[in-house]
């Protein structure tokens, strides 16, 4: 019964590549049949993680490698050579007089090019910060990363980007906060000079002034 | 607002359960609440003359052109069809993409059905999220869609100096609401300290404050006015519909109130001659998705004062038995959040409370209006329908 069939059909070579998986089945309890639910009217046949894994249900697996290379366009491409040489690049409008960072070619709200550039403070305030403890695909983190929105000085009211917090002593919620908060002043952490690439990682993070 | 755009109901609904996993496709949930709304209404899918299909991230199945896939469970053969799709607000802008077609004189009777299946991404759907960061200034910080919801909450917190003990009875009283819906997934009876007791998966937001991964589907029928009173005797009236987009560049935006929101609603009041929302809307499923998120939005809404939802909710304001009932159905937090899907249920929510139908569930002022919202692409769009009976 258990079984987990391989695409019979691969899509275009080399854009996929099939894996075969061990199933690692833990011991535990029989999780009861596979059995259609009405309630209500209302209809469906709800799997629990046993039934998949104790291969009580036929599965498909793809598991896709896709690449892809990105322009990063007139403005950003601009503003990751400043972070190469250590600047924080916004650029500002003069009908709505506002300055902004990230970049952009052209003001969205008055729809005209931007102005002029302007090489902004590397330091900044906390507009918000969490404390994360999962990663983007759902891993558990013991030491948390921590996002934040950094309103960046020298911007208009409010005008931030999503950086990093880092090199904090702390590494519990209660801790972290202790240290931080919104309304904290915080500086850039940059990487070496030698080992920047003009990405946003440049900034290795954001950290207290 | 045009004048010449005619009257629409919705006169049919219908849902699949909602369940973290299904044996079923996303076809197969798909039919199952598409039939059941035709059914509802006492319609075949001979009757209808177009569809409008709502699903989420085309990452989550693997299945690009999902629109095109998923048509036949949503009763699209060989008839005029359409995909709705901005993010978690597709489901609420499927009814508004639904009712653009019959309000125009295009047709007079069209399908709508939501679907969403997150399972197949292994190991969690989660990480499918992260194609939705920018490329170049986000992506490489391995943003999670964790993170935007806990920094829109932590500001919201603090711009009002919210606690989260507050902000946890959206989960008490959603997940306990959800007890009596039939198509309900995590339904639960909590109290504030087990919400905040459960793990923290990125400060503010603790795991029973963040809706489930889910698959289901919803449906409903809509039908021109002449039509729609020769199919039912109680008729509910899409009175208002209205959407909006804030920037993509959501770290410049006001991240304590949802402006995009309230443009939004601003325009559905319009339409439907709404002037005093708090007296003239009666029942209310705002989008639920994270538990602050239903305080954010009755705010953005203009159904609560500016950081006083948690107050409002603190005294019973937001209860079924309350002046204004809020997420009676369980929403997102208690009956599941197949996105798409969870949108449309909230229409199909409102249907049932407006024609007294809710059952269990039904809300005690006798409501003559109800408005339902949601919310989605990148913390930008707002979508907000309001019909009446
Ligand atoms: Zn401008």
């Amino acid at each position: 019964m258990a079984r987990e069939r391989r695409s019979a059909r691969r899509p275009a070579a080399k854009v996929s590549r099939l894996r075969k998986k061990t199933a690692k089945v833990p011991p535990q309890q029989a999780p009861g049949p596979i059995e259609p639910v009405v309630r209500d009217g209302l209809r469906g046949t709800p799997l629990r993680d046993a039934h998949v894994q104790g291969g009580m249900v036929s599965l498909e697996r793809w598991e896709p490698k896709l690449e892809y290379r990105w322009d990063t366009g007139v403005a950003i491409g601009r503003f990751l050579e400043g972070l190469r040489e250590g600047k924080i690049l916004g650029v500002r409008c003069d009908r709505c007089h506002r300055t902004v960072t990230p970049p952009r070619a052209f003001c969205e709200w008055c729809f005209k090019p931007m102005d002029a550039w302007v090489e902004l403070a590397d330091a900044g305030t906390i507009n918000t910060f969490s404390i994360c403890f999962i990663t983007w695909d759902m891993q558990p983190l013991e030491v948390p990363q921590i996002p934040a929105v950094i309103e960046i000085d020298g911007t208009s009211p409010r005008v931030g980007f999503l950086h990093l917090i880092g090199a904090l002593r702390a590494h519990t919620v209660d801790g972290i906060r202790k240290e931080i908060r919104v309304g904290q002043r915080v500086r850039a952490v940059w990487k070496p000079a030698a080992e920047r690439t003009g990405a946003i990682t440049d900034i290795l993070h954001f950290t207290p002034a | 607002m045009a004048r010449s755009m005619r009257r629409v109901a919705v006169v049919g609904a219908g849902l699949s359960l909602f369940m973290r996993r299904a044996l079923e496709t996303g076809k197969e949930l798909s039919y199952y609440a598409a039939s059941q709304a035709l059914q509802s209404a006492g319609l075949r899918r001979q009757d209808v003359q177009a569809v409008v299909m709502a699903s989420g991230p085309d990452a989550f199945d693997g299945v690009h052109m999902k629109g095109e896939y998923l048509s036949d469970g949503a009763g699209g053969w060989r008839k005029p069809y359409l995909r709705a799709y901005v993010g978690g607000g597709s489901g609420v802008f499927s009814i508004i993409s639904g009712w653009s077609l019959v309000a125009s004189g295009l047709f007079d009777v069209v399908l709508v059905v939501a679907e969403e299946k997150m399972s197949p991404t292994q190991p969690h759907p989660q990480a499918a999220f992260i194609s939705i960061f920018d490329h170049t200034i986000e992506r490489p910080l391995g943003p999670n869609l964790l993170w935007i919801f806990a920094l829109e909450q932590n500001r919201y917190m603090h711009a009002y100096g919210i606690r989260n003990e507050e902000i946890a009875l959206v989960s008490v009283k959603n997940k306990r609401n959800a007890l009596d819906h039939p198509a309900a997934q995590i339904a639960a009876e909590l109290t504030p300290e087990q919400v905040l007791a459960s793990e923290v998966v990125a400060w503010p937001v603790h795991r029973l404050m963040v809706s489930p991964v889910s698959d289901g589907a919803a449906a409903i029928v809509l039908a021109a006015e002449e039509v729609a009173k020769r199919i039912t005797a109680q008729p509910v009236w899409v009175e208002g519909v209205g959407w909006a987009l804030d920037t993509s560049y959501w770290g410049n935006r006001d991240l304590a109130y949802p402006r995009y929101v309230e443009d939004a609603a601003r325009m559905a009041y319009k339409m439907a001659g709404i002037t005093e929302p708090r007296r003239q809307i009666h029942v209310a499923e705002p989008y639920d998705p994270f538990a602050y998120k239903e305080l954010h939005h009755l705010e953005g809404l203009l159904l609560a004062d500016r950081g006083k939802a948690p107050e409002d909710l603190a005294r019973g304001r937001f209860n079924r038995d309350g002046e204004l009932p809020s997420c009676p159905s369980g929403g997102l937090l208690g009956v599941g959040n197949p996105i798409a899907a969870a949108g449309l249920m909230k229409i199909c929510e409102l249907f049932w409370q407006l024609r007294g139908e809710a059952g269990k569930r039904q809300v005690h002022n006798n409501p003559k209006r109800g408005l339902a919202q949601a919310w989605g692409d990148l913390m930008q769009i707002g979508t907000v329908v309001v019909v009446g009976v």
